[in-house]
C-alpha cells in the first residue's frame, strides 16, 4: 500500500507514537496519535470524504482550518469537520454522503450550570498577534485569558517551517516560524496572570457584549473588559470549472497537512497564486519530496518576496505569470490543471490553454481576515482591538509587531501605568507591513580574490538579519533601514557563513577564492534532507532567475548548528559563474512539462457557495433580473446558508456583481449571524460531555450561573 | 410631484404586504408597494420560523390562517414555486394538569370550527413525536392539517407573482408622511418621493405605529422580541411542530419543527417579554431554549445548532391583528398587528384586505372585521397565543 507519510524531512523532527487504529467504511487503519481525522485519511490515501445531497459531487477537504465544512464526516455517529476533530482509538469514520440520522444520546445526562466568567481582556487567538499582545498584557500584569480552536498555541506559526523575515529585535527574523511559536508560548505560560484554553472557539460576540466560548465542548459566557481579536485569515476561494474537486484546496491546508502533520498529501501539484503564501507551499512541498508542475499568477509578476520565487525558480519550477487556472480536470479526484495566458482585460484567450498532469491543486489567491468579531463587537460597543491578520493583512512579522502595540495599548486603556506606545514601534509595525519594492538589479561582485558574501538580493523587503549576525559588521544597509538592501563592506570578511544561515530567502552564498583566482568554493545554503546530496555528487547549479550556470562539483556538505537544519553546501565553481551561482536545482526540468494532449474545458457549472452547490450561473441569472440584496439571493437559492456560515462565498457573489457591471454601493451586504460554527444544541443546555472542565478555578472571577430548565 | 395614480399603496412588503398586494393586482387594481429594506422580507418575515396553523383559539384568526392554508398547501401545485410546504402537524404537548386543561378546554371551540385536532394520551403522543420525554407526560393535542413553508420562499414567490400581475415596488425607501386632503388619503409621500393614490395598506409590521403616525394617526402596535435558532440538517425524524406552552424561569411556550430541507428550527418567548425593536443577538437565548429542548427530547442534545436570529411581534394590547378600514382617516387600511403570526395570518389577511378595497367582502368576512376592528376596545386576550 502506498505511504502518505513523511517519513524524512530537513527541519521537522519526526515524531514517535504507537499507531493508533480507527475504521473508514469498517476498514481498519492507523493514525498518529492526536491526529485529525483529516489528515489520517490523507496518510491513508483517502481524499475523498462524502458526497454532496444535492448533486453527489465528490468532497473532500479544502481549508483544513475549520472554516469551512466541506471535509465533514461522520464518526461515531456525529457529523463533524474532519479537520478539527482528532481521532480516538477504535473511531469508526464514514463518509457523509447523506443528510446524517439524528445522532444519539447517552441514555443518563447531566448538566452543569452555564457559568459567565469575567476577565480584565480576552484574546481571540493564539496566534503570533494574540500570543505577542498577551505577552505585554502579562508583563503589565493584565488578567488575560487566551481562546485558540487548536490543539497548540502559534496559530499559522506552527506551519511556518521557513526561517523569518523582518528584523531580529523586532520579530525574530531569521528564525524559523515553528521555533518563533515555542518561544512565545513560554513566555506567555511565564506568566500568573494568562490563563489560556486550548480546543476552543468563541462562538460568538452578543449584543449585552458577552462573548459565548465552547471550552473543549462544554459552553461557557465570557464577559471581558476589552477583547482583543486576533484571530488570523482565511483563505480565499476561487471559482473555475471544478473547484470543488477533491485534491483543489487551499495552500494554507496544504501547509497543514504537510508541516503541522506530516502528511505528504500529494505526488505532484500545481499552485495557483504567486503571492508569499503560495511560493512558500511550493517550496514547502518540495521539501516534502512532492514534485511542483508549476505556478500560475494571474498578474505579470509575482506578489510575494522576490527571493520566495526566486528560490522556486532555481528548484526548478515553472512560474507563469499573466497566467490563471481555466480548470481542475478529474472525475473523482483531480487529475490534471488547465491554465491559459490572460489577456489584458483578464479574460483567457483562446488557444493558450496548457494541461498538466497533477493530483493536487492549491488555491493561493489571498486571504480575508477573520474579522467577524471585531465588527460586532465594535457595533455593540464592546471595547474591542483588533492585531495581525484579522485587523490587516500582512505577514506575520507585522502581525507579531501590531499584536504587541494592541497589548501595551490595551493595558493602558486598562489603567495600568505603562506609559505611551513608542512612536518608533509605530513605525516599525508600518515597515513590517510593507509591500515589497521595486526590484534593482543585482550588484555581482567582480573580484576574485579573498573571501566574500554575494547577495542575490534585489528587492525592497523588510527584512535585515544579515546585518545584525555579522560578526564583522561588514554588512550594511543604507541608511539603516529595515527596507533596503545589504551591501558588503570590503575586507571584512571572515567566512564564517553566518549570513548564508541566517537569510530567510536563502539568497546569500560565499564565495570563496583564497586558493586562487580561477576558480572559487562557492557555500549555498540547501534546506533539503542530507539524502538528497553528498560529497562528490554533481549538481547543476542556476543563477537568480533559474538560468543554467553549469554543472559543478559538490566538495562538501555541513550541517552546522548555526545554520538550523539548512545544510551548508560547498561546490568547485569556475570564475566565470562562482558569483553568480544563487542556487542548486532540485526538481528536473521534465516535471513540469504539459500533456500533449489537451483536456477539453468540463462543462460543468462553476460552484461559488460550496456548502449549498449554488452555481455562479445561478446567481448571475437572478443579479441580471435586478436582484441587489444578498440576503434575498441567500433566501432564493441557500447561498450564504450552509455549514461553513456563510464565511466562504460571499466575497465570490459580491465579484460576480461587479462582473456584472453592477457597483457594490447598489448592493446590500448579508446579515451575519452568530453562531460562527456550529455547536451541539446539548453544549448550550449544559451537557456534562467529559471532555474538558465544567468550571473554571479562580483566578477568572465567576460572575453568575444561569440555570435553564423546568 | 409623481405622474401615476396607483389604485393602492402598501406599506410593507412582508409577510402581509406582499400577499395583501397580490390580492388587490390579482383583482386588477393598480399597486405599488413601499419598503424601507431592500428587498422583500428583509423585516420580520425572513425572521419568522415557519409555522402555519389554524387551530387557534380566537374565530377570526382561525378563519384567516384557514384561508392561509388552502393558499400555502396549493402554491407549488398552481404555480411550481417550491416553498417547502410541508403538511406535518402542530402538537402541543402537556405535561401538568393545567396545561391539560386548557388544551382539553379548546377543543370544543376548534372543532365548532371543524378543525381536525383531537386528544392523544401520553402513549399515543409519543408515536407521533419520537423521542419525546415521557417523564410526566400527560398527552397532547395532534392537529394533522397543519404545516410548515419557507417563510423566506413564499415570500419571494408573491413577489415574483406580484411582479408578472404589475404591482410595482419602491425598495430601501422610508415613509414620512400620509398625504391628506378633506379627511381622506391622497398619497404617501417617502424619503425618495410622492405617490398618488387614495388607498394605502399599513402592512408595516413591527413598523406600523411609525408608519400610522407619519399620517397623524396611531395604532397600538408595541414589538417586542424573540430569538430563534436553526440547526444542521439532519434525516427526517420529527413530523408536527412541538410546542411547550408551560412557562419557566425567563420564559413562557417555546416550540420547534423539522423544516422541509432537514433542520430543526426553533424559537422560545421570553418572561418578560423583551420590548422595542432591538434586533441584536443576545447571550441569554442559547442556554435558556437548549435547556428546555433538551429535557424535553433529549435526543436534540447532539443537534448542532447553525445560526441564531432575533424577530420582531408586533404586539397590540390584546394578542389580536387589527384588520379592517379607519373610521378617522378615510382610505387608510389598517393590516397590522399581527403579534408574531404575520406569516401564518398573512395569504388569508393579503385576501380579505383585496375584498375591503373592491368593496367585495363576503357574509363571513363581517364576523371578522367586528373580531380584528381598528376601532374595538382592546382588553383581555388569546388563551392560546
Amino acid at each position: 500500500m502506498p505511504d502518505f507519510r513523511i517519513r524524512e524531512h530537513p527541519v521537522l523532527a519526526i515524531p514517535e507514537s504507537p499507531p493508533v487504529p480507527f475504521f473508514w467504511q469498517g476498514r481498519e487503519l492507523f493514525a498518529r496519535e492526536g491526529e485529525m481525522i483529516a489528515s489520517a485519511l490523507f496518510a491513508n490515501g483517502i481524499r475523498v470524504f462524502g458526497h454532496h445531497t444535492k448533486d453527489r459531487a465528490p468532497l473532500g477537504i479544502f481549508c483544513a482550518n475549520g472554516q469551512c465544512a466541506q471535509c465533514s464526516v461522520m464518526a461515531d455517529g456525529l457529523a463533524v469537520k474532519s479537520c478539527m476533530v482528532p481521532v480516538k482509538p477504535g473511531m469508526r469514520v464514514e463518509p457523509l454522503s447523506d443528510r446524517p440520522l439524528l445522532p444519539d444520546v447517552p441514555f443518563e445526562m447531566t448538566f452543569h450550570p452555564i457559568q459567565t466568567v469575567e476577565v480584565e481582556c480576552l484574546v481571540l487567538g493564539g496566534g503570533p498577534a494574540g500570543l505577542s499582545a498577551a505577552v505585554e498584557l502579562g508583563k503589565a500584569g493584565v488578567g488575560v485569558l487566551i481562546v485558540d480552536d487548536k490543539h497548540a498555541l502559534g496559530g499559522k506559526l506552527v506551519l511556518q517551517t521557513h526561517k523569518f523575515f523582518g528584523s531580529i529585535e523586532a520579530c525574530h527574523a531569521g528564525t524559523r516560524g515553528i521555533d518563533i511559536a515555542e518561544r512565545l508560548e513560554n513566555e506567555v505560560r511565564g506568566f500568573e496572570s494568562i490563563r489560556v484554553w486550548m480546543d476552543s472557539v468563541a462562538l460568538a460576540v452578543f449584543a449585552d457584549r458577552k462573548v459565548g466560548v465552547l471550552r473543549q465542548g462544554h459552553y461557557v459566557v465570557v464577559r471581558p473588559q476589552v477583547l482583543l481579536v486576533a484571530t488570523g485569515a482565511r483563505e480565499k476561494s476561487l471559482v473555475f470549472k471544478g473547484n470543488t474537486l477533491p485534491g483543489v484546496y487551499g495552500a494554507g491546508a496544504f501547509q497543514t497537512l504537510v508541516n503541522r502533520d506530516l502528511v505528504r498529501p500529494s505526488e505532484r501539484l500545481f499552485v495557483i497564486g504567486g503571492g508569499n503564501v503560495g511560493l512558500i507551499a511550493a517550496y514547502h512541498a518540495l521539501q516534502a519530496g512532492i514534485e511542483v508542475v508549476g505556478l500560475c499568477e494571474a498578474l505579470p509578476e509575482c506578489g510575494g518576496y522576490k527571493v520566495h520565487k526566486d528560490k522556486l525558480h532555481r528548484m526548478g519550477v515553472p512560474i507563469y505569470t499573466s497566467h490563471s487556472v481555466v480548470s481542475a480536470n478529474g472525475s473523482k479526484e483531480v487529475e490534471s490543471v488547465t491554465i491559459a495566458r490572460l489577456d489584458p482585460s483578464w479574460r483567457s484567450i483562446p488557444g493558450t490553454e496548457r494541461t498538466f498532469a497533477c493530483d493536487t491543486i492549491l488555491v493561493a489567491v489571498g486571504l480575508d481576515p477573520c474579522d467577524e468579531f471585531l465588527k460586532k463587537a465594535k457595533e455593540y460597543g464592546l471595547p474591542v482591538y483588533g492585531a495581525g491578520d484579522a485587523e490587516e493583512i500582512a505577514e506575520a512579522s507585522a502581525a507579531m509587531f501590531t499584536g504587541k502595540i494592541r497589548g501595551l495599548q490595551i493595558a493602558k486603556a486598562l489603567g495600568r501605568d505603562v506609559g505611551e506606545v513608542p512612536p518608533e514601534w509605530h513605525k516599525t509595525a508600518e515597515v513590517l507591513k510593507s509591500r515589497p519594492g521595486a526590484t534593482v538589479t543585482e550588484e555581482i561582485p567582480s573580484e576574485r580574490s579573498g573571501v566574500f558574501p554575494v547577495f542575490h538580493c534585489s528587492q525592497e523587503i523588510p527584512c535585515n538579519p544579515c546585518t545584525s549576525i555579522c560578526p564583522q559588521h561588514a554588512i550594511r544597509i543604507e541608511g539603516d533601514e529595515i527596507l533596503g538592501l545589504p551591501t558588503f563592506v570590503r575586507d571584512g570578511c571572515i567566512g564564517c557563513e553566518q549570513c548564508v544561515a541566517i537569510c530567510p530567502g536563502l539568497a546569500v552564498t560565499l564565495v570563496d577564492y583564497r586558493k586562487g583566482a580561477d576558480e572559487a568554493t562557492v557555500t549555498i545554503p540547501f534546506e533539503f534532507t542530507r539524502q538528497r546530496i553528498k560529497e562528490g555528487d554533481t549538481v547543476t547549479v542556476l543563477d537568480t532567475d533559474g538560468n543554467v550556470l553549469g554543472n559543478v562539483p559538490v566538495t562538501k556538505v555541513r550541517e552546522p548548528k548555526f545554520a538550523d537544519h539548512a545544510l551548508m553546501v560547498q561546490v568547485k565553481a569556475p570564475a566565470e559563474f562562482a558569483t553568480l551561482i544563487a542556487g542548486i536545482r532540485v526538481q528536473e526540468p521534465w516535471v513540469g512539462e504539459p500533456l500533449e494532449e489537451m483536456i477539453e474545458r468540463i462543462e460543468d457549472d462553476e460552484i461559488v457557495c460550496r456548502c449549498e452547490r449554488v452555481t455562479a450561473g445561478e446567481i448571475r441569472s437572478l443579479i441580471r433580473t435586478g436582484l441587489r440584496d444578498l440576503n434575498e439571493l441567500k433566501g432564493l437559492t441557500r447561498a450564504g446558508m450552509g455549514a461553513c456560515g456563510g464565511k466562504t462565498c460571499p466575497n465570490l457573489m459580491k465579484r460576480l456583481f461587479r462582473e456584472e457591471g453592477v457597483a457594490l454601493a447598489e448592493v446590500t451586504d448579508l446579515t451575519q449571524r452568530p453562531l460562527i460554527m456550529e455547536v451541539p444544541l446539548g453544549a448550550f443546555a449544559g451537557v456534562v460531555t467529559g471532555t474538558g472542565p465544567v468550571r473554571d478555578v479562580p483566578p477568572i472571577h465567576t460572575v453568575a450561573a444561569h440555570e435553564g430548565g423546568v | 410631484m409623481a405622474t401615476t395614480v396607483y389604485d393602492a399603496i402598501v406599506v410593507g412588503a412582508g409577510s402581509v404586504g406582499m400577499p395583501a398586494a397580490l390580492s388587490m393586482a390579482e383583482r386588477g387594481l393598480k399597486v405599488l408597494v413601499i419598503d424601507q429594506f431592500a428587498s422583500p422580507g428583509q423585516g420580520s418575515n425572513k425572521c419568522a420560523i415557519g409555522g402555519i396553523r389554524a387551530t387557534h383559539s380566537a374565530p377570526a384568526k382561525i378563519m384567516l390562517c384557514l384561508e392561509s392554508l388552502r393558499i400555502f398547501s396549493t402554491w407549488e401545485q398552481i404555480h411550481g414555486d417550491k416553498i417547502e410546504w410541508v403538511q406535518g402537524g402542530y402538537c402541543f404537548v402537556a405535561y401538568r394538569e393545567r396545561e391539560e386543561q386548557v388544551l382539553k378546554g379548546l377543543l370544543t371551540t376548534q372543532k365548532a370550527y371543524g378543525l381536525d385536532i383531537d386528544w392523544y394520551d401520553a402513549a399515543a403522543l409519543v408515536k407521533i413525536i419520537p423521542g419525546l420525554s415521557l417523564h410526566g407526560l400527560r398527552g397532547g393535542t395532534f392537529s394533522p392539517g397543519d404545516g410548515s413553508a419557507s417563510p423566506m420562499l413564499s415570500c419571494l414567490a408573491f413577489y415574483r407573482r406580484a411582479k408578472q400581475a404589475g404591482v410595482e415596488f419602491r425598495f430601501g425607501e422610508r415613509v414620512t408622511g400620509i398625504m391628506q386632503r378633506k379627511g381622506k388619503v391622497i398619497g404617501v409621500r417617502t424619503d425618495k418621493g410622492g405617490y398618488a393614490s387614495d388607498t394605502m395598506v399599513n402592512a408595516a409590521g413591527a413598523w406600523a405605529r411609525s408608519v400610522a403616525q407619519a399620517g397623524a394617526l396611531d395604532v397600538p402596535v408595541h414589538p417586542d422580541s424573540h430569538e430563534a435558532g436553526v440547526t444542521e440538517p439532519v434525516a427526517q425524524f420529527l413530523q408536527p411542530m412541538v410546542v411547550d406552552i408551560r412557562p419557566a424561569p425567563g420564559s413562557h411556550n417555546y416550540y420547534f419543527f423539522q423544516h422541509a430541507p432537514g433542520p430543526i428550527i426553533f424559537c422560545i418567548t421570553p418572561d418578560p417579554p423583551v420590548v422595542g425593536t432591538d434586533r441584536r443577538e443576545t447571550s441569554t437565548f442559547l442556554p435558556m431554549v437548549a435547556r428546555r429542548m433538551v429535557d424535553l427530547m433529549p435526543i436534540l442534545a447532539n443537534l448542532k445548532v447553525r445560526r441564531t436570529w432575533r424577530g420582531l411581534y408586533p404586539m397590540t394590547p390584546d394578542g389580536s391583528p387589527i384588520v379592517g378600514k379607519s373610521k378617522i382617516l378615510e382610505g387608510y387600511v389598517h393590516a397590522e398587528g399581527m403579534c408574531g403570526q404575520g406569516y401564518m395570518l398573512g395569504p388569508g389577511v393579503g385576501a380579505l384586505v383585496a375584498r375591503i378595497v373592491t368593496g367585495h367582502t363576503v357574509d363571513g368576512d363581517t364576523g371578522v372585521l367586528s373580531e380584528l376592528s381598528p376601532a374595538r376596545t382592546f382588553g383581555g386576550g388569546e388563551a392560546l397565543k
